[in-house]
């Protein structure tokens, strides 16, 4: 057989999506119109931590156009909890890595008490929306007040408040990861610099919010469930299981969904629920989450905080790291210790340090549920990392690039077996790349060191506040444990392929498309992709953690490898002469060397069906369709360099991002303009960590933000020139070199924002520990100059 | 409050006669009464401009208007703009420049740009990132908006220019 | 619909009836259902309430007036050019379609810009009600947090502002998180300079607690000095003295306090040139 002509992978070709999106024709949850449809709105606590003693759907239930209220206890024998783990780590890190693990489930509407502000605790179904939240205000419910875990502090006081009344503590997990010796370093006389670090609490804030839709067919026993979801799969389970379904007669479609970045990656109590309804009631049944329930319902993000401590010797090489940090789970934790091993497993990033130790405890509060969002854990650590990296550069005189420089591990050495376990229980070995290149690009980008050097000290002498903030990481993508595709050759000649990825916005279905073009040598028009829906193909995993461009475009190379055997074993029968004489070629097979001699993929089609006639040689069996499963090895390590000038606004404290730069590497880029695009958002979702987003809750426990004039996310005024060079290393653990890259870019700019700032005020001695920045403290360091 | 109104309105070039809830917002009138669901609802606060459509001409947030206020009025939708080709350019230039990604703001984002250039049609680089702040993507990081533009704000201002210049030169250039 | 019959329904259902005008602070409040009304009286029918009229010294603009109206008036940016840069900042232009003088004005959010504006001009605020007419002068017109002089039975009608004087420069900024963010400060200045000195000065700000006000004391400051930079430098830090802002999420009380300094000696500084160039 021959090679494959890359002819569409590595092309930015427009996408096969736009047409229907610029012209309002997308399909969302909250589009979709069934007959009879109902609809439904959620009572929810307003109390962060309370037994319920009560609730009373009297009124409620003679309210116009109400069909049903249901409560907890309505429920609680037909509906068990969601799963409190749903990603569970597999048996490979279990015996790697020191844990204690007990994670609670999630009632699907709250039972006994509300643990959160914002918990649902009766469901409305009515004949429409306004009907059904009219109804929702008559619910009354009779809640005893308890005493909130407002935070970290609070949950692990000695006789805190317990949010699990069965569990021990409000501690719901306990590991730790070690390499090396990190007191041998400190007794051999290391220097160290020793703080305290807090990522704040965060919202993803698509611009979709959540929905699900569902409907029931009494005649076949099967039910349809439409979720904006990032998981169809694993929704499809959740459903087929509460629901005594097999997963044959429950079908998950997620459609055009609005924006993902991880909160809809995961099944929530809605997604059984509204499931549940549609049978029960005998109805289609529909709910879409308004803003505010977004914000007080939808999984929060982040908000761990660390103790973390560097050993590094006179030189700048860094001896040892250890970091001990709790993370706020909030009530519940659907994905479980996800982001908190990702941020252990990330932390020591693209340098060489021989000795870490990560403790992680994960406590539950009071507060909505805590799950992954754009980077899971990544930023999190980075942060830490690379302020300690500013840390130790400032007490060493070191220039901060330098001292990166001096630790990255370089390129000769990779693959580069770090000694930790990844999330999957496998080693961490870095595939492919190239760190200091990547560091000496992106500040080449900025205009070279020595010119942005020679810029600050000229800003400082006329007062102004100039900074250069670094920020390097790697990045684990295309986990496992594994993605599927249907690879099919239509009877007219063109290719069905069916993956369980689930696009958000990425441009999937154009990247699937591109894939198989170059397999089957057609162009990406004479594919069809089906993705985001469980009929398509039976066994799928999702698109979370930076993870389709990997797995889901191996599985299609893996299928096509196959199929094409079986293709060229038929038109080598049809045309009589052996397959080694074959090539694939603008969709038909040609003879090598004999451009007359083609049969197309049609033909192929045909000679391949089941029956008379058919035109297979002995012992190839029937049909053109070919489902195949990558299971990857490991994660492939992508990795970037973010850089950026900031200089204070003298007047507000406002950091003024003059340039940003990404220089990324995530392998073979499949489509460069798609994958430039993930990075932007990215970034710009970064840059909204740095400077503008927060959730906010006050030392009663209440959550005090409710709309998006409360979080704040960037508008096109707060996007500061920024560009993005790409690097290819690809990497070697697939066949087409490919590494993920949907999180990247909000992995780093926390974090350079961070170290910019502090760099332009190092006359203050300013350090920041925390995020977000804060203008009044800007203005006070600078203040502290200013004194005589 | 079960009290419903008659309301006449033009929408996308159509009449409609309806009968409609006084409380009922004009976003929810025209997605579920009249089935164009190309208006996404982001927030019902004003806020994201998911919702922005054009009410007599000018940008409006639908979310904030109730459906009786729209009797009498001219509203024109994502649909309608698009079957009429009054944004052709517009999503010409969103696709080269990889203004969406999910698409969810971008039918209320075209209808901004769309409003904004009307209003500001030789918009400096500041004011473009300025008029572009009335809707919220979470997608695309912006860049790709603000370069679709700034090439169709340079194209209205040749067009124009050449207008006044009197015509051949405008004619001949595409837009 | 007439304005008198607004009024009828005002008088009819009482405490019952909201006025709606532009609908863009109003209307999100009923989404998050906090505001219920058994009545909403849409002035948006009343086209007798929506123009902008030069009068002698004053512009009288309908308190239907448009927001974006309001913007691309030639008349407001020749007369009352401070309404027309504060204009500029208020939310965003689809927000401005919609979004009226009198809304704001009655509204009187404590971030809004308007109510800064009118204040600093010295506007006259003009209620109708069945029985009759008054004219409240914008120093009497905010009293608290959302809490105007209009009384449950009238309805703003009408804003009216002096046009602009010879010798008198304008200005108008604010410091928010994002472009077209509710101002976490803002400040209006008004400033008339004759043979070399600050002759009238009139100073507002909004975002500095429950109403937006007049900084009488950085005011006082100013009046009878000249237009140097110590001299705004000494009003900066008056008028941050003189203020009790409140914090919140977006900025706390020192902040606000600093940033009324900021505002206030650039403001007053720009009015000044503004001042003086009109002069010549």
């Amino acid at each position: 057989m021959s090679a494959i002509v890359q002819k569409f992978v590595g092309q930015s070709i427009a996408r096969k999506e736009d047409a229907r999106l610029l012209s309002g024709s997308g399909q969302f949850v909250a589009d979709i119109k069934l007959p009879g449809m109902l609809h439904v709105a959620f009572v929810r606590s307003s109390a962060a931590h309370a037994r319920i003693r009560s609730i009373d759907t009297s009124r409620a239930l003679a309210c116009p156009g109400v069909v049903a209220i249901l409560t907890g206890e309505d429920i609680r024998a037909h509906l068990k909890p969601i799963p409190g783990m749903q990603n569970k780590p597999p048996r490979k890190w279990r015996e790697a890595v020191e844990h204690e693990i007990g994670i609670p489930d999630q009632p699907v509407l709250a039972l006994d008490k509300v643990r959160y502000v914002g918990e649902a605790i009766a469901v409305v179904v009515a004949e429409n929306r306004y009907l059904a939240e009219d109804a929702a205000e008559q619910v009354e419910a009779d809640l005893e007040l308890l005493a909130p875990v407002t935070g970290i502090d609070a949950a692990l006081e000695e006789n805190a408040p317990r949010v699990h009344d069965h569990l021990k503590s409000n501690v719901v997990a306990k590991f730790r990861f070690r390499k090396g010796d990190f007191e041998a370093a400190l007794a051999a006389g290391a220097r160290t610099i020793k703080h305290q670090f807090y990522n704040h609490r965060y919202l993803a804030m698509p611009m979709e919010c959540r929905g699900v839709a569902a409907q029931y067919d009494a005649r076949s026993d099967s039910m349809t469930v439409w979720s904006a979801t990032q998981v169809v799969h694993w929704v499809r389970r959740e459903v087929a299981a509460r629901l005594g379904l097999p997963e044959a007669r429950v079908r998950c479609v997620a459609p055009d969904v609005g924006g993902g970045f991880g909160v809809k990656g995961h099944v929530y109590p809605e997604d059984v629920l509204i499931a549940y309804l549609a049978r029960r009631l005998e109805r289609p049944v529909k709910w879409v989450e308004d803003r505010l329930e977004h914000i007080l319902n939808s999984t929060h993000a982040r908000d761990d905080r660390h103790d973390a401590e560097i050993a590094f010797d006179s030189d700048g090489r860094i001896l040892a790291l250890r970091d001990h940090f709790v993370k706020d789970s909030g009530a519940y934790t659907p994905v479980g210790i996800g982001a908190p091993s990702n941020t252990c497993a990330h932390l020591l990033g693209p340098y060489h340090v021989p000795n870490y130790e990560a403790a992680v405890t994960v406590v539950v509060t009071n507060k909505t549920p805590n799950a992954p969002y754009r980077g899971s854990g990544r930023p999190e650590g980075v942060f830490v990392m690379e302020r300690l990296m500013d840390l130790v550069a400032r007490e060493l005189d070191l220039d901060p690039v330098e001292l990166r420089l001096r630790n990255m591990i370089p390129a000769d050495k990779m693959p580069y077996s770090v000694g930790i376990p990844y999330r999957d229980g496998i080693p961490v070995v870095y595939d492919s790349g190239d760190y200091p290149a990547a560091m000496h690009k992106a500040i080449d980008a900025l205009g070279g060191l020595k010119k942005v050097r020679d810029e600050q000290s000229e800003a400082l002498r006329q007062g102004r506040f100039v900074g250069l903030g670094v920020g390097a990481y790697v990045e684990g993508t295309g986990a496992g444990p594994f993605e599927g595709a249907t690879v099919r050759i239509d009877p007219c000649g063109s290719i069905f392929v069916a993956t369980g990825a689930c696009d958000q916005g990425q441009g999937q279905k154009t990247v699937f498309a591109q894939i198989a073009a170059d397999e089957w040598g057609v162009t990406p028009d004479k594919v069809t992709v089906s993705i985001s829906d469980t009929a398509g193909i039976a066994l799928g995993y999702g698109t979370i953690a930076s993870r389709s461009a990997v797995n889901s475009s191996s599985a299609i190379r893996q299928a096509s490898v196959v199929l094409r055997k079986k293709v060229f074993s038929i038109a080598g029968n049809l045309m009589e002469c052996a397959e080694k004489d074959l090539e694939l070629r603008d969709g038909k097979v040609f003879v090598k060397g004999i451009p007359k001699m083609s049969v197309s993929l049609s033909d192929i089609a045909a000679a391949a069906r089941p029956g008379w006639d058919h035109g297979r040689p002995a012992g190839v069996s029937a049909g053109l369709e070919v489902t195949e499963y990558y299971e990857p090895p490991t994660v492939t390590w992508s990795y970037a360099v973010h850089a950026a000038i900031v200089e204070i606004d003298l007047e507000t404290g406002a950091p003024v991002i003059r340039q940003y730069v990404v220089v990324h590497d995530s392998g073979i880029l499949i489509n460069p303009a798609l994958a430039e695009g993930q990075v932007l958002g990215g970034v710009c979702q970064g840059l909204g960590g740095a400077l503008l987003e927060e959730v906010v809750y006050g030392e009663d426990g209440q959550i005090l933000i409710g709309s998006l004039m409360d979080y704040l996310i960037p508008t096109a005024s707060d996007m500061p020139p920024t560009q993005v060079a790409h690097l290819e290393s690809p990497s070697p653990l697939n066949e087409l070199g490919v590494k993920g890259l949907g999180e990247g870019g909000a992995i780093a700019p926390p974090v350079v924002i961070a170290n910019a700032v502090c760099d332009a005020l190092r006359p203050a001695r300013f350090e920041v520990f925390s995020t977000p920045l804060r203008r009044s403290e800007i203005l006070r360091a600078m203040d502290s100059l200013r004194k005589p | 409050m079960t009290e419903v109104r008659k309301i006449s309105l033009t929408v996308n070039g159509e009449r409609y006669e309806c009968e409609v809830e006084p409380r009922l917002l004009l976003s929810d009138f025209l997605r579920e009464n009249l089935g164009l669901t190309g208006t996404h609802v982001g927030c019902e606060h004003g806020i994201c401009g998911a919702c922005t459509i054009l009410f007599n001409g000018q940008g409006t947030r639908s979310c904030l208007m109730f459906a009786v206020q729209a009797d009498g009025a001219r509203i024109d939708t994502i649909e309608g703009l698009s079957k009429s080709g009054v944004l052709s350019r517009l999503q010409e230039l969103f696709s080269k420049h990889r203004a969406l990604q999910c698409g969810f703001c971008t039918p209320g984002m075209l209808v901004v740009a769309h409003d904004f250039l009307q209003h500001c049609p030789s918009p400096s680089d500041e004011e473009i990132r300025q008029g572009m702040s009335a809707a919220l993507c979470r997608c695309t990081g912006y860049r790709g908006i603000v370069s679709a533009v700034t090439e169709a704000s340079r194209e209205l201002r040749h067009a124009g220019s050449d207008e006044a210049a009197g015509g051949d030169a405008g004619k001949a250039r595409r837009i | 619909m007439l304005l008198s019959e607004a009024l009828e329904l005002l008088a009819e259902h009482g405490s019952e009836a909201k006025i709606l005008a532009g609908g863009q602070s109003l209307v999100p409040a009923m989404n998050f259902r906090l505001g219920r009304f058994g009545v909403l009286v849409d002035l948006n029918r009343v086209e007798e309430l929506a123009y902008i009229r030069h009068e002698g010294s004053e512009l009288r603009i309908g308190a239907m007036t448009r927001q974006r109206e309001i913007e691309v008036s030639a008349l407001v940016r020749e007369r009352v050019p401070l309404l027309a840069a504060a204009t500029r900042m208020v939310a965003h232009l689809p927000i401005r379609t919609r979004g009226t003088i009198g809304g704001s004005l009655s509204h009187a959010d404590p971030a809004a810009e308007y109510p800064a504006v009118v204040l600093a001009l010295e506007g006259v605020l003009v209620l109708q009600s069945r029985k009759g007419m008054r004219r409240v002068p914008a120093r009497d017109f905010f009293l608290g947090l959302f809490t105007t002089a209009v009384q449950p039975d009238e309805i703003l009608v009408e804003v009216q502002l002096p046009v602009a004087e010879r010798g008198q420069g304008f200005a108008f900024d604010e410091v928010s998180r994002r472009q077209g963010d509710f101002a976490i400060v803002g400040v209006a200045a008004a400033i008339t300079v004759g043979g070399g000195r600050i002759s009238g000065a009139r100073l507002s700000a909004c975002g500095v607690g429950e109403v937006a006000l007049r900084l009488n004391a950085a005011e006082g400051v100013l009046i009878g000095r000249e237009p140097a930079p110590d001299v705004f430098q000494e009003a900066a830090s008056v008028a941050a003295a003189s203020v009790e802002p409140r914090s919140d999420l977006h900025a706390d009380a020192e902040y606000r306090r600093r940033m009324v300094a900021s505002l206030v000696r650039r403001v007053a500084s720009r009015a000044a040139r503004a001042a003086v160039e009109e002069g010549r």
